[in-house]
């Protein structure tokens, strides 16, 4: 499975990577988080960062971040 | 009942004398930092919950392909409610522009946005009264509305970076939210929010009671009173590189009025705190051209001076 944290590179973005790897960790799942940055690629999703997408849904966006429960919820919901 | 209970602790359990300038100050500082905190979260609580039904999304929705005028008084006014973070600044412009908002309409929109912010609002209200957080809303707004539509008339659509003309952007339908889930958002938006501005309140407090506490009002007026008249200009010279900290910044601004530092300048040095930053311009400066970043900074800022100068003659 696929997941990417979509940011230009703020505060609010590295909580929001943070948060994808640990709850990967946490459901023990085998999946790579990737940090997108690049503008051009962002805005194929979303105009609201930090973004969530897994396995190319957006599943969250903007502020503020969801909380880790939320997350692991969110990821889960794409297994 | 809170400024009983700040003398309570002040002279009865620390055991200060009435009158000291160390007692003035903790007095002040006890009763400020509660006083904060009490607004602080309730209000902030209430705005996420009407800024749940708010979203970039929606505001774009509502604004592409306006009309000048009324699109940038609608910028303006959505600009306080919706809810973005400053780091999406750019894909935010992208998306607005991408879809057919006008490009003075989206300079409204990130004019109002940052300036007339809820924690810029609850502070004045809470240490300056409600018809100084009135005033800087409504001037706030204005000055958002005039200079969406000053930029406007420039027509400067060819100083937008020319790729982001040409970007594909996604659509996202707004899902349902229970209002349950509005309530969390709301609490973790104001969790999120003191956890961040905790530190500053206090410091800004603390650095206003020793402000109010020991610095001579001579000192203040000399320098800050309405009888200089490069305050002004200074004021937002000092506010630019002070970008986002007007929790920590209007405790310090209160004690100075306090020693007699003019309105209109406080006004302009919030408005140049919250609504320009170097930060900002260095972001934007991926999807402006200079001669574009120059124009809306430079309106901008020449409108926080007239702000400041108007006040400072009519206050």
């Amino acid at each position: 499975m696929e997941i990417k944290v979509l940011g230009p590179g703020c505060a609010n973005c590295a909580k929001m990577e943070e948060l994808a790897t640990q709850a990967v960790r946490d459901l023990g799942l085998d999946a790579k988080v990737e940090k997108i940055s690049d503008i051009k690629e962002i805005m194929k999703y979303t105009m609201s960062t930090p973004g969530l997408v897994v396995n190319g849904k957006l599943k969250h966006s903007g502020k503020p971040l969801p909380s880790l429960e939320k997350v692991k919820e969110l990821i889960s919901s794409e297994v | 009942m809170l400024q009983e209970f700040a003398d309570y602790i002040t002279y009865a359990v620390i055991g200060l004398e009435r009158g000291a300038a160390l007692a003035d100050a903790l007095s002040f500082f006890i009763y400020d930092t509660i006083k904060i905190f009490l607004l602080l979260s309730t209000i902030i609580f209430m705005v996420a919950v009407i800024r749940s039904y708010f979203s970039p999304e929606k505001t774009r929705r509502i604004l592409s392909h306006k009309k000048e005028f009324i699109g940038n008084v609608l910028a303006a006014l959505l600009g306080i409610v919706t809810p973005f973070c400053s780091c999406s600044a750019v894909p935010l412009f992208i998306g607005f522009v991408e879809s057919g908002v006008p490009l003075g309409v989206t300079f409204s929109f990130l004019i109002s946005s940052p300036m007339v912010n809820e924690i810029a609002l609850i502070m004045l209200w809470g240490l300056f009264g409600w018809e100084v957080a009135l005033i800087y809303t409504g001037t706030g707004v204005l000055l958002a509305i005039i200079s969406g539509i000053v930029i406007g008339k420039l027509k400067m659509e060819k100083y937008v970076q020319d790729y982001v003309w040409q970007m594909e952007i996604g659509s996202v339908e707004d899902g349902q939210t229970s209002l349950r889930d509005r309530m969390v958002y709301a609490r973790d938006y104001t969790k999120e929010l003191l956890k961040k501005l905790w530190l500053y309140v206090v410091v800004g407090v603390g650095i206003g009671a020793f402000i109010h506490g020991y610095v001579p009002v001579d000192f203040v007026m000399t320098y800050a009173g309405p009888d200089n008249p490069f305050a002004v200009l200074v004021a937002v010279l000092i506010g630019v590189p002070l970008y986002s900290n007007a929790a920590g910044i209007i405790p310090i601004v209160q004690a100075l009025v306090g020693k007699g530092m003019a309105m209109g300048t406080v006004l302009a040095f919030m408005m140049a705190t919250t609504g320009l930053s170097f930060p900002e311009a260095v972001i934007l400066k991926n999807v402006l051209k200079t001669r574009l970043l120059i124009v809306f900074f430079g309106t901008v800022a020449a409108g926080i001076v007239i702000v400041g100068y108007l006040f400072n003659a009519i206050l």
